[in-house]
């Protein structure tokens, strides 16, 4: 029965029986999904499987090799932990049966075969994603998924365009290695940056995530950027240019989680953060930085869905998440204290957790290929992790001054799902070896010598006095209660204008004036062409 | 509600300071010994001198806060109600 179905179909098709049970049946069924789904990534040996005709092309479902299987392992392992996270929930079915697609469809993405297949999974994911956003309820939420959904549906356009000309020009849907070579890549090259958040093109994530669900947001923070790192891994590894768009992801966020003062969005600045760190390792495009950006997908995941899930504890259960409200909660919430705390120490690639062992085999890749300025940028963004993820989140949340508000640990499901992505981020950390033997290439990379141990806790401990001194002196500037302009302020504000053009139009400017402009405008471009 | 945390004794935070420095003076000496007995294994040539990663760090870190605070802050703050 396992053997007969994509693991996609096992959380899309599963996720439609959730609202017909109850109680504790239902508890053991959402566990089981993912728990089935883990092991049919398992178990599935490499090759092309559930291969159908269509038209006159091969859908492949089922294309399983060594990184679509890790990337598979990952996203059935974060949909247990996030199911896991959200068991709380009473009467939110449809919530759950959202993030069963959005996980199901992110699956269908990895293993895709084809640019058919993957298209649809894509689509599947923005709309199951959006519900994930608008769950929440409020205003702030419903405008920011509406901005998300439509930044993706245009992603999606920009994709489906290049797919058809792709697939005009080479006559084949198989999705493979692409390369930068004409009009069609670069569509596709944009629908895939946009759900990777390339700078510019970012901005709904840090709109849109802080504004979702609790539970939501740790499905969030998982698949849309990776499955993108999976595309792009695929289809444009070696491809130099990511390796500046990366890199400028590492910078440019730094000094945005810096003064941000919402927890959940300093860690959505974060997340591009270390998705620009996954690019790099795909534009330099070695075997070594290839296998750095699949680990480093894989511990990233791990570690940003804890913080995401300790930061969702703290809003659960004291309903702020603002610097400028909190501190102090180490006193009555100690465990969710120690979860983010291990979180913050595997980001900032601190030695023994698993952001060392994947980050440095990409600042390797780059040192060793003798790229001094990204290098320097990747020390650099290596610096601001531990700024805004490693120091700013624990410490305004749980310590900094008290703000006198006495809670309790969240639900029991919560620090359980904390607790497992806490140990796993500890014991990849600590035994490296068994993330290494499931990355597409054959690792001859050793994390644990004395002198990169050494390098990077002087780098950190060192930027961690600068920290001290800034606190203990009272120079480091205050968190405020702001709203910092992004690049949506493009789209915010325009949108303002299209609607003040709109209420003022005549049907003489609707139906003849704008017609004529537009023709004419086309008429230049053919004629340019 | 039981007062009296760990942090709230500030001999408890000089403690936790104090490991913390020597943990920074240990990174020097070690530092150090590497360098005179040049077992560092730079990918360049100037990242192996004394104390590069501590300085880089170090500096990198003030530069943020600073940068982000004093020069992007002023580009990009905006009241709370900017877009309502």
């Amino acid at each position: 029965m396992i053997n007969s179905i994509p693991p996609a179909a096992i959380l899309i098709l599963g996720a439609f029986l959730i609202p017909f049970l109850k109680g504790r049946q239902k508890t053991v069924y959402l566990l089981l999904l993912p728990a089935i789904a883990f092991i049919k990534v398992l178990i599935m040996p490499e090759g092309s499987h559930w291969t159908i005709g269509f038209l006159d092309y091969d859908i492949i479902f089922s294309r399983v090799d060594k990184l679509s299987k890790a990337f598979g392992y990952i996203f059935a392992l974060i949909s247990f932990i996030g199911t896991l996270y959200s068991l709380h929930l009473k009467n939110e079915d449809l919530q759950h049966v959202a993030a069963f697609l959005y996980a199901g469809s992110a699956l269908g993405v990895v293993f895709a075969g084809d640019m058919l297949s993957l298209f649809v999974f894509w689509e599947i994911m923005t709309i199951a994603s959006t519900y994930l956003i608008w769950r929440r309820g409020s205003e702030a939420s419903y405008t920011a998924g509406l901005r998300y959904l439509l930044v993706h549906l245009f992603g999606g356009l920009c994709l489906l365009i290049g797919i058809i000309i792709h697939v005009y020009q080479t006559g084949s849907i198989v999705f493979g290695n692409i390369g930068l070579n004409g009009l069609a890549s670069y569509l596709i090259l944009i629908g895939f940056g946009i759900n990777c958040a390339f700078p510019v093109l970012h901005a709904w994530l840090p709109d849109a995530y802080p504004e979702a669900t609790i539970t939501g947001t740790v499905f969030l923070s998982a698949f849309t950027t990776k499955t993108a790192v999976y595309v792009l891994a695929r289809s444009f590894p070696g491809t130099e240019l990511l390796i500046w768009i990366g890199v400028t992801m590492t910078a440019f966020v730094i000094f945005y989680a810096a003064v941000e003062n919402n927890l959940r969005r300093v860690l959505s600045y974060s997340l591009i953060n270390q998705v620009g760190f996954m690019l790099v390792g795909i534009g330099i495009g070695t075997e070594l930085s290839l296998n750095g950006t699949v680990s480093h997908a894989f511990s990233h995941i791990l570690y940003k869905a804890l913080l995401f899930m300790s930061m969702g504890a703290v809003l659960h259960q004291t309903g702020k998440i603002k610097c400028t409200d909190l501190g102090g909660l180490y006193k009555t919430m100690p465990l969710t204290t120690i979860f983010c705390i291990i979180g913050a120490a595997s980001i900032s690639g601190f030695p023994l957790f698993s952001g060392f062992v994947s980050k440095s085999m990409i600042i390797t890749a780059a040192g060793g290929g003798g790229m001094t300025m990204v290098w320097i940028m990747l020390m650099f963004a290596s610096a601001g992790v531990l700024h805004h993820a490693g120091i700013k989140v624990p410490y305004h949340a749980f310590f900094s001054h008290d703000s006198g508000i006495r809670t309790k640990e969240p639900p029991t499901n919560m620090l359980l799902a904390m607790g497992i992505a806490a140990f796993l981020c500890v014991f990849i950390g600590i035994f490296p070896g068994t993330l290494y033997s499931i990355l597409p290439y054959p690792v001859d990379f050793e994390p644990y010598t004395f002198a990169h141990v050494f390098d990077t806790l002087q780098l950190l401990l060192f930027a961690g006095l600068a920290a001290a001194l800034l606190i203990l002196s009272g120079l480091h500037p205050p968190e405020l209660n702001a709203i910092n302009l992004d690049t949506d302020w493009f789209y915010r504000k325009g949108a303002n204008a299209f609607n003040w053009v709109v209420k003022r139009l005549t049907p003489v400017t609707a139906f003849i004036v704008i017609p004529l402009l537009g023709g004419a405008i086309i008429s230049v471009i053919v004629g340019i062409y | 509600m039981k007062e009296g945390h760990f942090f709230d004794k500030p001999q408890n935070v000089k403690r936790v300071l104090m490991a913390f420095y020597i943990c920074l003076g240990l990174l020097i000496v070690i530092d150090l010994i590497l360098t005179l007995m040049h077992l560092k294994h730079p990918f360049f040539s100037w990242d192996g001198y004394p104390f590069f990663n501590g300085a880089f760090g170090f500096v990198s870190y003030v530069s943020i806060v600073l940068i982000s605070s004093y020069i992007l802050r002023k580009l990009v703050k905006r009241k709370e109600d900017y877009y309502d």
